[in-house]
């Protein structure tokens, strides 16, 4: 159980995809200038990898790995080249299920994280997450914690920025830093607090 | 050539540039730019997903359905990428290792989606290749100044070549570990934007607010 406890901490804290590990950074800057739409999308990120980043494992362990057919007759076959684009597709179809099982059964939901829906279709972060999974080779019950773990990690990195982005709004910023210089610098004031939590154990 | 296709190649170079003016496809640019050799690999290899990547989408633009667009884009362009990761591996084997994971996310990279949604769908075959180019062009030219900074500060070398000598090997120089790490990464791109800005004054950004000050006379009112 510790295990799976400092593995979710080594997502959220040491290896945030955003601050240690620049994933993700396109949509952290660009959608932080409010916290509400910062919230929304951080949610949507948590579901979207908590869903994406199992099924990945799922699918590289029963098709793509060398040896993985193997339930089917096939053993010799190896499809590891394939994963990139069974990654994305796998992201992309959950995506879209996902935004039309919301607005189904959870218009309200719908309304508020529909947009950042196909959004977060293109985000390195959720694709990341799952190459990191294939690289280091994780469980199932592993890669359900990294990604829960990855998303929160993300969500808390976004709303954090958009928080400081607020008060930013009223404080004299010289000209040129202006709106994206000084959210880069912002950022790397908060990565430098993260690096702080490297050198915890659990 | 013609002054539109001089326009395309020079324009994104600093006016439009993609990661300083557009802050689109950062995270690549932030994470492999530790040392030279790994971003001059992966600048080359944005500009010819990007340049390649758009000149397909733009052949084969009429013929796209307009609501799965994005599921037929990304297949292309993980296709592109999956031919440069082969390539990658098969030339430059060590340096494949160092940029790991962020060769495949050229996939998800925006600047690549960016250009191919905004230019490639409305474009001709040679236009948007020209697009494609010069936006991997302005990317590498962002890219590698970055990494300049970072390995000669960081490092004291340059494409691994001493520039700096550094005091633990009997020179003068202290590295600044900063610059390697994450959060030196943002500072120098912000220091860098704010450069430019200054510059070409016309990219700064309009204030959310401003302050009045209110003199008492009105403060009373």
């Amino acid at each position: 159980m510790s295990g799976y406890l400092s593995l979710f901490a080594q997502s959220v804290f040491t290896e945030n995809l955003v601050l240690a590990l620049f994933l993700g950074i396109c949509p952290f800057l660009a959608l932080s200038r409010r916290t509400d739409t910062a919230l929304g999308l951080g949610g949507a990120v948590i579901v979207v990898m908590t869903v994406t980043v199992p099924l990945n494992t799922l699918l590289l362990a029963y098709v793509l790995r060398p040896g993985a057919l193997v339930w089917a007759g096939h053993g010799d076959i190896d499809l590891s080249f394939l994963a990139l684009v069974s990654f994305i597709g796998v992201i992309a179809a959950v995506v879209q299920v996902l935004e039309m099982a919301l607005d189904r059964f959870f218009p309200v939901l719908h309304q508020s994280l529909g947009i950042f829906l196909p959004l977060i279709a293109v985000n390195c972060a959720i694709l990341g997450a799952s190459l990191f999974m294939a690289e280091r080779r994780y469980t199932l019950t592993e890669s359900v914690v990294y990604g829960f773990g990855s998303g929160v990690g993300w969500a808390l990195a976004i709303v954090v920025l958009a928080g400081l982005r607020l008060k930013l709004r009223y404080s004299d910023v010289p000209a040129g830093l202006q709106g994206a210089g000084i959210t880069f610098i912002c950022a790397g004031l908060m990565a430098m607090g993260f690096m702080v939590f490297s050198g915890l154990r659990f | 050539m013609t002054s539109d296709a001089k326009t395309l190649i020079s324009e994104p170079l600093i006016d439009d540039n993609p990661i300083t003016y557009q802050i689109l496809a950062l995270c690549s640019a932030l994470a492999v730019t530790t040392a030279m050799w790994p971003s001059l690999l992966m600048s080359l290899a944005v500009t010819g997903v990007l340049a390649f990547g758009g000149a397909v989408i733009s052949a084969i633009r009429q013929q796209i359905p307009d609501n799965v667009r994005i599921v037929v884009q990304m297949t292309i362009v993980a296709s592109l990428v999956i031919v440069v990761d082969q390539i990658l591996k098969a030339y430059a084997y060590d340096t494949s290792r160092v940029l790991s994971v962020f060769v495949s996310l050229i996939v998800t990279n925006c600047i690549v989606l960016g250009r191919i949604e905004a230019f490639a769908m409305k474009n001709g075959v040679t236009a948007s290749f020209l697009d494609g180019l010069g936006n991997g062009l302005g990317y590498s030219l962002a890219l590698l100044s970055i990494a300049a900074i970072r390995e000669v500060l960081g490092s004291g070398t340059f494409f691994g070549l001493t520039v700096l000598p550094l005091v633990r090997d009997g020179g003068w120089y202290y590295p600044n570990g900063l610059m390697i790490l994450p959060p030196g990464v943002f500072l120098i791109v912000g220091l860098m934007i704010w450069a430019i800005r200054t510059w070409r004054v016309e990219q700064v950004e309009a204030p959310e607010f401003r302050i009045r000050h209110v003199h008492r006379s009105e403060a009373g009112a």
